[in-house]
């Protein structure tokens, strides 16, 4: 089985996607992969189908046409069980936490646990302990439901859940939206050191150019329905596209790039 | 990709030297693995007595956060503070997951709230929520008809168009419903007063059985029941969710009174449906009365009973029947739109308001019809 999965295989590609909703094509021919180890931020304007791509790699949406691979092997290929495995190594913050509402902190990010190991209650219960500990909540948050809580720290929980089963991969819809400058800066140092470690290979979605320029190895634009350039960010500036010289052209770039520079 | 590669059972040495203990892990140390060994390794460490604990991860294959937690605590369960662990052994990425996990297990855990006097408190803040329900209830509704009476001085500022809107989902919507059942309950009636009657030889008695209760109690009763069921938990579903959404919150910010938009077209929908529903409701029960009463073997041909209908019933328990309904309407708006603007930020009390709103409809639709039955008694009507 191990032999089938190649080491050095990126642990997400797509090749060739096809999406469409009945006569609206939203992605055609789109190529994209995801190395391990690195950030990689996914912009594109709204509407360019960001959500969708998400949906289709974490396998809630299968795409019209071509491949996605997970750790080098096609999605198609895999029997029920190994899906099941992969999906463990995938986690996914959802954009606004996407918490269940009827459970408390501590409890939502017991529910992967509860259902795909089995450990004692109590070792579960200090390990989501562990967990919201790492994503920077206080001890005391893991007896509230997710309505007590503000904003940011229902992103946090949602990143705890998301980091329950230790992912290799972890997927992010627009972790800094909705975040105060200073929450979003003290989430994408979260990001940088839970990286560290966990050894993480992160895709995030994000509109938030502070954390483009701060924590995203290489940045990939969707326009035109495909990955027009997946590449560090100096290389993605220079792309000649009017969209991609508009956002890294406008003034909120510029700002954004001075302060990441000092 | 630990997860369906072959792992490696973990396993460890513990051995002491003085006051350190060192500990070789081998393996797998991942949360698939951790399971077993946690509480074997557990009760070994508190037999243990060390200061300080050194970590020898040479021969560790794969570690996670679990593995690292469960190597972290062996540091909290010593005397010691949380700097006395080393890693002697281990790659760059075990440290720093080691230095996360033990900056972990050293938080405070939550307290366990959990106390003998909990059922206590729990009737405490039951009877306390029941006084405080009643209290807002009051209060809710005397706002309602300050605004209400308002708006009808005024009756420009009312929506019309959101009342008609709801009309027709109040009203038009629910009318083959309230007529099918009543037609049953007509038809029930007949056949149970044609048996009970036949047996004196008084058969005819039986319009005045179907007149009597159909208008008076069963249709007004069988239509208020039916639309606080169906349009009562419409409106707390459809208030709750725009609380929940912050609707709400928007337009009290732009200016708009919820009571105004919200709650009066409603009350005023359904002032106009329950009426005619109950009309409505009334007809059907009736004319399943005399279906039954010609063609279920009693020979009271249709002008015979209408004849009798008039004679004995009389409009007078139409209208006993009639004066009831919009106190009926007016509980049912305002008790499902009041739990409405009650829902809280979650789900769960959205599905908690709209089964209260829904029981105290019913609960308070009942109540009330039989304060109105002692009262038309004690009236002589």
């Amino acid at each position: 089985m191990s032999a089938a999965q190649n080491i050095i295989a990126p642990p997400m590609e797509a090749r060739g996607i096809l999406t469409q909703f009945g006569a609206n094509i939203v992605h055609e021919n789109l190529d994209f992969r995801v190395e391990k180890g690195e950030i990689v931020g996914l912009v594109g304007g709204s509407g360019s189908g960001k959500s969708v791509l998400l949906n289709t790699m974490l396998g809630l949406k299968d795409p019209e046409g071509g491949v996605i691979r997970y750790f080098g092997r096609d999605r198609r290929d895999l029997s029920d069980e190994e899906r099941a495995d992969i999906n463990n190594d995938m986690g996914v913050l959802f954009q606004g936490g996407a918490l269940f509402s009827s459970l408390t902190v501590r409890e939502n990010i017991m529910v992967p646990l509860r259902e795909h190991t089995d450990l004692p209650v109590s070792l579960m219960r200090e390990l989501a302990d562990m967990k919201i500990h790492m994503v920077g909540l206080p001890a005391q948050s893991a007896t509230l439901y997710p309505s007590d809580l503000s904003g940011g720290m229902k992103k946090r929980a949602g990143l705890a859940r998301a980091l329950s089963l230790d992912p290799k991969l972890l997927f992010l819809d627009e972790p800094t939206a909705g975040l105060d400058p200073v929450g979003a800066n003290a989430f994408d140092e979260l990001i940088l050191g839970l990286r560290e470690a966990m050894d993480l290979t992160i895709l995030m979605i994000t509109h938030d150019l502070d954390s483009l320029y701060t924590i995203c190895d290489r940045v990939a634009v969707l326009v035109d329905k495909r990955i027009a350039i997946a590449d560090s960010l100096p290389k993605v500036q220079q792309y000649d596209h009017p969209w991609v010289k508009e956002y890294f052209g406008g003034p909120r770039s510029r700002a954004a790039l001075t302060a990441g520079k000092t | 990709m630990s997860s369906n590669a072959i792992s490696d059972p973990a396993e460890y040495e513990l051995s002491q030297a003085g006051r350190v203990v060192t500990f070789r892990a081998v393996g797998d140390w991942t949360l698939k693995n951790i399971g077993p060994i946690d509480p074997v390794l557990l009760s070994e460490l508190e037999a243990l007595d060390y200061d300080k604990v050194h970590y020898d991860f040479s021969a560790v294959t794969e570690m996670d956060t679990a593995g690292a937690f469960v190597f972290a605590r062996a540091v909290r369960l010593g005397p010691g503070d949380r700097n006395d662990w080393e890693v002697v052994q281990g790659s760059k990425g075990q440290r720093t997951l080691m230095q996360a996990a033990a900056e972990s297990v050293w938080g405070e855990p939550p307290k366990v709230t959990r106390q003998w006097y909990d059922s206590l408190t729990r009737i405490g803040i039951a009877s306390d929520r029941f006084f405080s329900e009643l209290f807002e209830t009051i209060a809710f509704v005397g706002k309602f008809f300050s605004v209400f009476f308002r708006l009808i001085l005024r009756p420009r500022q009312i929506r019309w168009k959101s009342v008609v809107a709801l009309i027709e989902e109040i009203g038009l919507n629910a009318a083959p419903i309230v007529m099918t059942l009543c037609f049953f309950i007509g038809a029930v009636i007949a056949y149970m007063g044609a048996n009970l009657l036949a047996s004196f030889g008084a058969s005819v008695f039986m319009v005045d059985l179907v007149g009597v209760s159909v208008l008076r109690e069963l249709a007004p009763i069988i239509t208020a029941i039916l639309i606080a069921g169906r349009s009562d938990s419409a409106f707390t579903a459809q208030i709750g969710a725009m609380k929940m959404r912050q609707e709400i919150d928007a337009m009290t910010v732009i200016g708009l009174d919820t009571f105004e938009t919200l709650v009066v077209p409603r009350a005023l929908a359904c002032l106009v449906s329950l009426p005619i529903l109950t009309f409505l409701g009334m007809m059907s029960g009736i004319f399943a009365g005399m279906l039954i009463a010609w063609t279920g073997g009693m020979d009271i041909s249709p002008a015979l009973f209408l004849t009798r209908l008039n004679e004995v019933v009389g409009v007078k328990s139409f209208w006993v029947g009639m004066v009831k309904t919009p106190f009926f309407a007016i509980i049912i708006a305002v008790i499902g739109c009041r739990q409405g603007l009650a829902v809280t930020g979650s789900v769960e009390s959205l599905g908690s308001r709209t089964t209260q709103s829904v029981v105290q409809s019913i609960f308070a639709v009942i109540a009330v019809n039989a304060v109105f039955a002692i009262l038309f008694y004690k009236m002589g009507i």
